[in-house]
């Protein structure tokens, strides 16, 4: 059973982002990025799958421009077998990241597609459940637990705002991660050497006959406004008045 | 008979010799009178202790002039001998409060209020219970008085009143020291420097920043994260520790291999002397050749002879490529040889280089919450904690696998982790740095703080655990890069006896190969008589002149750092069997009166009124 891993290279989680001056984006020149902490969970799953004997291959998918290499190189780092890198310099957004997606799993059929729910830089928790529709594939989200069964199937228990659901769905299904699933490894240095030697495969979105224009366009980008310190009030009657004219709530 | 005159390259030996004593004799009360003093020797500033042998007071004879022996006047030699007790051990068993410093009274504390307002004046127990004990649990003071001043120039009106009063004074910053030097012993005043906290200036284009000795080194350091500045320092305790306070105690840290030593770093300090003189060495300079470096006095002087109040400090730029390996390998000499490879393909990026041991790790995961083993599968001794630091992540990251690939090649390592993100990185340092706190909650810690020459690093700690067997944990960790090892016993509770196994022993090792006893955390209260094991005694001298100068009347934290006590007796060695009836003769012609320093150890005295016979085991 192979199964495939999609990974994105984002701005690493401990690190104070700025918005740039000219309020186009976030800052990202000489930041440190690494892989998203959702993605190394899904890998870390997948590989705990192989260990257990359930799975062959576990192959990693990254999409985005040459930098990706390094993230896939991680992801090879901690265990995968091999890795494909869908280079394209256009701007990703979910749906095309997830049409593309699509088209990498139609040619790798996978028995599932592990990804992390949401990436931290844009927070999109889109792509997995675009994905499953595309495929039409049953999916699981926010999965906190993932258990194969024996016939042909899986069994995930998702975390939701009510509390856990569990779900079983027949194979092929698309799973996202959520954090209390388990605690990725670290890259061991054995492994880090072996994974200079898997292969990286290069493919281009025109390859995989997928259009990834996206359908609309960040106008702006800004810090979100500084909250103001609160002010004591004296008085019930002051109350009202600052909310009256000050916050014009009433 | 052995040749009594010793070259300063075997006073080391000789100081081995004479600190192995055991047995201590009261020296008679004739004594006071050579001095020309009418205190006598014997008073409550002084110790005494039975002797525990059979030394019985006997004739002292000089031996006769033969070749090599300088002739010295035998009626002015200096007998320098003080009494070495087991001067670590917890609590103050063995100093007694010097009677010369004044007690606190009311009017003290009302013109202390008078200069620093209400605020500014703790008396309450309970708010000085944390002020009074260090970091360790180790040394608790009793002190009455706490101070926070909030300028310099109430640091010196407080000092200038304590200078006329006779108030002993102890400088404190985050009381993270862990050799007692930032709690008062008895009585002592307080001043806590805490609230002078203001960062003064930063100049973007040299990276010097100018501060108050009272901020925290975090808050400096995220101070010049967003200016894209780091500071050249960072310990384990930067949550708490104060600027000044590092600077005090020449405080070393995990990025002395890159940045060096504080003595490198801090271009201008401004310090408030004894008397209450403000010294403004503020310089912001890289280069200034101008007379004598007086900054370099005071950093590392433990608040003895001065209060650092205001720090310059060189930050080096923040590179944004940091990378970080958690490496195993069998055994030291496989860390030794590591080291020099990761010197050699590392170059310039290399910033950090820690060891650990095996039982170092064990403590670590025990104890420390949220601490995850980086390497699960494998069991091996040692493990190293390497980090670059430069500009290029490509480049670093090249380097870095380039020296890991050889690394294993050649057998040095035998598996190791690479961090692949920050908060991976942050999880190994939080190993390493959650040494100190594990090992506090897993017992009564004693901890020695050695700069040993490389190779003999671990072979002590190997000694020591031989030595100890089961009666306690001894780990072993250290900065490697620096040659500094962390030796750590854990034992179940403290004990004077204990110590006894322990002490003497693992500074005379460390004095054989020429090592420091104190190589980053100073001398403070626990090490205060262990200077000779690292330093000749006309260093110690020449250290005592300055605190004369800058302190005659001692009252800047008494009792620590220098040896200097009012303990005036003599000590007799106990002798083997086969001991040579042997003086040590101490011709010293700077001490040719009866007057002594401000807090006096070097005594003229003469033969005649010693009326023992020192007997002297040279090995």
């Amino acid at each position: 059973m192979k199964i495939l891993v999609a990974v994105k290279r984002v701005i690493d989680y401990a690190v104070k982002i700025r918005v740039k001056p000219d309020k186009t984006g976030v800052e990202m020149n000489n930041v440190k990025m690494s892989m998203n902490p959702f993605c190394e969970i899904a890998l870390e799953e997948a590989l705990r799958i192989k260990e257990a004997g359930k799975a062959s291959e576990v192959v990693v998918v990254s999409m985005g421009g040459p930098q990706c290499v390094e993230t896939l190189r991680t992801g090879l780092a901690m265990g995968a077998d091999s890795a494909i890198h869908v280079s394209t310099d256009t701007p990703l957004y979910p749906l095309a990241v997830a049409k593309l997606l699509c088209a990498v799993a139609s040619r790798e059929q996978p028995q599932i597609l592990l990804l992390g729910k949401q990436a931290i830089d844009d927070d999109a928790n889109q792509t997995g459940q675009m994905v499953a529709g595309l495929l039409q594939w049953p999916q699981a989200t926010f999965a906190s637990k993932v258990a194969l069964g024996d016939k042909s199937d899986v069994t995930v228990e998702r975390e939701v705002d009510g509390g856990l659901e569990t779900l079983r769905l027949q194979l092929p299904a698309v799973i996202t991660t959520d954090l209390r699933l388990n605690e990725p490894r670290y890259a061991t240095l054995p492994n880090i050497m072996k994974a200079k030697k898997k292969k990286i495969s290069s493919i281009t979105p025109e390859e995989l006959k997928v259009d990834i224009q996206p359908d609309f366009m960040i106008l702006e980008v800004v810090e979100p406004a500084k909250r103001k310190g609160g002010v004591m009030v004296s008085s019930v009657d002051e109350l009202v008045d600052k909310l009256k004219n000050e916050a014009h709530v009433i | 008979m052995k040749s009594l005159w010793r070259n300063s390259h075997d006073w080391r030996r000789l100081g081995w010799a004479v600190q192995r004593g055991k047995t201590i004799v009261q020296a008679p009360a004739s004594l006071g009178s050579a001095r020309g003093s009418s205190r006598p020797l014997r008073d409550e500033g002084s110790c005494v202790r039975k002797s525990q042998s059979r030394v019985v007071p006997r004739e002292l004879y000089v031996s006769d002039a033969r070749p090599g022996v300088p002739q010295v006047d035998r009626w002015r030699v200096c007998c320098t001998f003080h009494r070495r007790g087991y001067g670590s051990a917890p609590g103050d068993t063995q100093v007694y409060r010097d009677k010369r410093y004044a007690e606190l009274k009311d009017a003290d504390i009302m013109h202390f209020r008078q200069i620093l307002g209400e605020k500014g004046v703790v008396t309450d127990r309970d708010d000085l219970d944390w002020a009074n004990t260090d970091w360790m649990h180790k040394y608790r003071g009793h002190s009455q008085l706490l101070l926070r001043p909030q300028t310099t120039q109430q640091v010196s009106e407080i000092l200038q009143y304590c200078h006329a009063g006779r108030l002993a004074v102890v400088p404190q910053g985050g009381n993270t020291g862990l050799v007692g030097g930032s709690v008062p012993v008895f009585d002592e005043v307080i001043l806590n420097l805490g609230a002078m906290n203001k960062i003064l200036s930063f100049d973007e284009a040299s990276g010097i920043l100018v501060c108050e000795a009272g901020c925290i080194l975090e808050t400096l350091d995220n101070y010049l994260k967003s200016r894209g500045h780091t500071m050249p320092l960072d310990l384990g305790a930067k949550g708490s520790c104060q600027i000044g306070g590092n600077v005090s105690t020449n405080a070393g840290g995990l990025r002395l291999l890159r940045y060096g030593s504080l003595h490198g770093n801090v271009l201008g300090l401004e310090v408030v002397l004894a008397d209450g003189t403000v010294l403004d060495l503020l310089g912001t300079l890289r280069k200034d050749n101008t007379g004598y470096d007086l900054k370099q006095i005071f950093i590392g002087a433990e608040g003895t002879l001065g209060v650092v109040t205001k720090v310059s400090v060189l930050t080096p730029p923040k590179l944004a490529s940091v990378n970080v390996g958690f490496l195993a390998c069998e055994d030291y000499a496989s860390c030794q040889k590591t080291f020099a490879e990761a010197k050699k393909q590392l170059g310039e990026i290399l910033s950090a280089f820690e060891f650990l041991d095996r039982h170092s790790l064990e403590v670590v995961l025990k104890h420390l919450d949220g601490a995850r083993d980086p390497l699960p599968d494998s069991k091996e001794s040692f493990y190293l904690l390497v980090e670059t630091t430069g500009s290029n992540q490509t480049h670093d990251k090249e380097k870095l696998d380039a020296f890991l690939e050889s690394a294993l090649e050649k057998e040095l390592i035998k598996d190791g982790a690479v961090a692949q993100d920050i908060s991976q990185a942050g999880s190994f340092w939080k190993i390493r740095e959650g040494i100190a706190e594990s090992t506090a909650k897993a017992g009564a810690v004693y901890k020695y703080d050695l700069a040993l020459p490389l190779k003999d690093l671990y072979s002590l700690v190997e000694d020591m655990r031989e030595r100890l067997r089961d009666s306690a944990t001894v780990i072993g960790f250290g900065h490697m890069g620096d040659g500094n090892l962390h030796l750590s016993i854990v034992a179940p509770s403290y004990d004077d006896k204990f110590v006894s196994q322990i002490e003497p022993y693992v500074y005379e090792r460390t004095a054989a190969v020429n090592g420091s006893v104190s190589a980053e955390h100073g001398l403070g209260f626990m090490k205060a008589k262990a200077i000779y094991y690292s330093k000749p005694p006309a260093a110690v001298q020449v250290m005592a002149g300055f605190k004369d100068l800058l302190d005659p009347n001692g009252i800047l934290n008494p009792y620590k750092v220098l040896p200097i006590g009012r303990e005036k007796l003599i000590q007799v060695v106990d002798a083997f069997e086969n001991a040579v009836p042997l003086l040590l003769l101490w011709p010293t012609a700077s001490v040719k009166t009866t007057k002594t320093f401000g807090t006096p150890n070097f005594e003229v005295t003469s033969f005649d009124q010693i009326r023992h016979r020192c007997r002297l085991s040279w090995t």
